[in-house]
């Protein structure tokens, strides 16, 4: 198997999209360019899943993060009138005390992803060595698979929790609950 | 230490905790409640890049776990999208109706339940 081309690259750039596209969507004042700095950064995340050989996950991500969910957001957004909230102040009170918390948490994730233990890294490098072709029916087999399907329980409790939502979006939007 | 240019598992793992972190900021600080959803969205994401990271970890992996077939974080990304498009659903029909009430998505003024 090839070595895979500027690998290097390419993860720098969708990372640097990915922080971006996230700074925008905590900074924008207009929610509708938080929703598309937001779609930005799903689909670079979308890139990193295929550099990740899961090109099941990016089409997923692709067709039902980008599509699907921010459409939602939009039509939301629309619904609600966003021209009285733009002239409010866009962070709360305990702006201060929330850039504290996360610094605290980002030094948690520093000193444990920094841990070596015995001399050794947390997490060795793991070299891959196979393809994606067979990806979409691998994930499948784990899924449905009436020998190797660990996950067929998650499933049917997965699409109940669909069901669960449905009918729970269609209960808080009706005009009198 | 890994080489900067010598992509790893821990380069992904950096990623998605900064992604997190800019979630959780964006949680704490903003006052629009459809913006605090968007976080949320960002926190899973984080949280997806970092499973399927694991995921080609452990398919680089010998031994009883490891191996080409060892797809489970990819799994869990599935069923976390499931989850988020399920969140996103409930979560906006909450701020419709609660725009209808109150003529206001601002997270500070949501208090009903505040005694």
């Amino acid at each position: 198997m090839n070595p895979p081309v500027a690998t290097a690259f390419f993860f720098y750039l969708l990372a640097a999209t990915m922080i971006i596209g996230g700074v925008l969507v905590i900074t924008r004042k207009n929610a509708v360019h938080s929703a598309l700095a937001l779609i930005t950064a799903l689909l670079a995340q979308a890139g990193l899943y295929l550099m990740l050989y899961a090109p099941f996950v990016a089409g997923v991500q692709i067709i039902l993060y980008a599509g699907g969910i921010m459409v939602l957001f939009l039509f939301v957004i629309m619904l609600i009138s966003i021209e009285r909230n733009m002239k409010e102040r866009q962070f709360n009170k305990q702006w201060l005390i929330g850039i504290v918390a996360a610094a605290a948490l980002g030094g948690l994730f520093i000193a444990v992803y920094t841990t070596t233990t015995r001399g050794q890294q947390l997490f060795p490098e793991g070299r891959l060595a196979y393809g994606e072709a067979q990806n979409t029916q691998a994930v499948a087999t784990l899924l449905f698979d009436r020998h190797t399907g660990t996950y067929m329980f998650s499933f049917e409790i997965a699409s109940l929790l669909l069901l669960v939502a449905i009918i729970g979006a269609v209960v808080m939007a009706k005009k009198r609950i | 230490m890994h080489g900067l240019l010598d992509i790893s598992t821990l380069h992904y793992l950096v990623l998605g905790a900064a992604l997190f972190l800019l979630g959780v900021i964006g949680v704490l600080t903003r006052r629009n409640v459809v913006i605090v959803l968007m976080s949320i969205e960002l926190i899973l994401n984080a949280v997806n890049l970092n499973l399927v990271a694991f995921s080609r970890y452990w398919q680089g992996m010998s031994g009883p776990h490891g191996g080409p077939m060892a797809l489970h974080g990819q799994v869990f990304a599935i069923l976390v999208i499931t989850d988020a498009a399920a969140e996103a659903a409930v979560g906006l029909g909450i701020l419709i109706a609660f725009f209808r009430n109150k003529e206001t998505v601002n997270v500070d003024e949501v208090n009903l339940l505040k005694w």
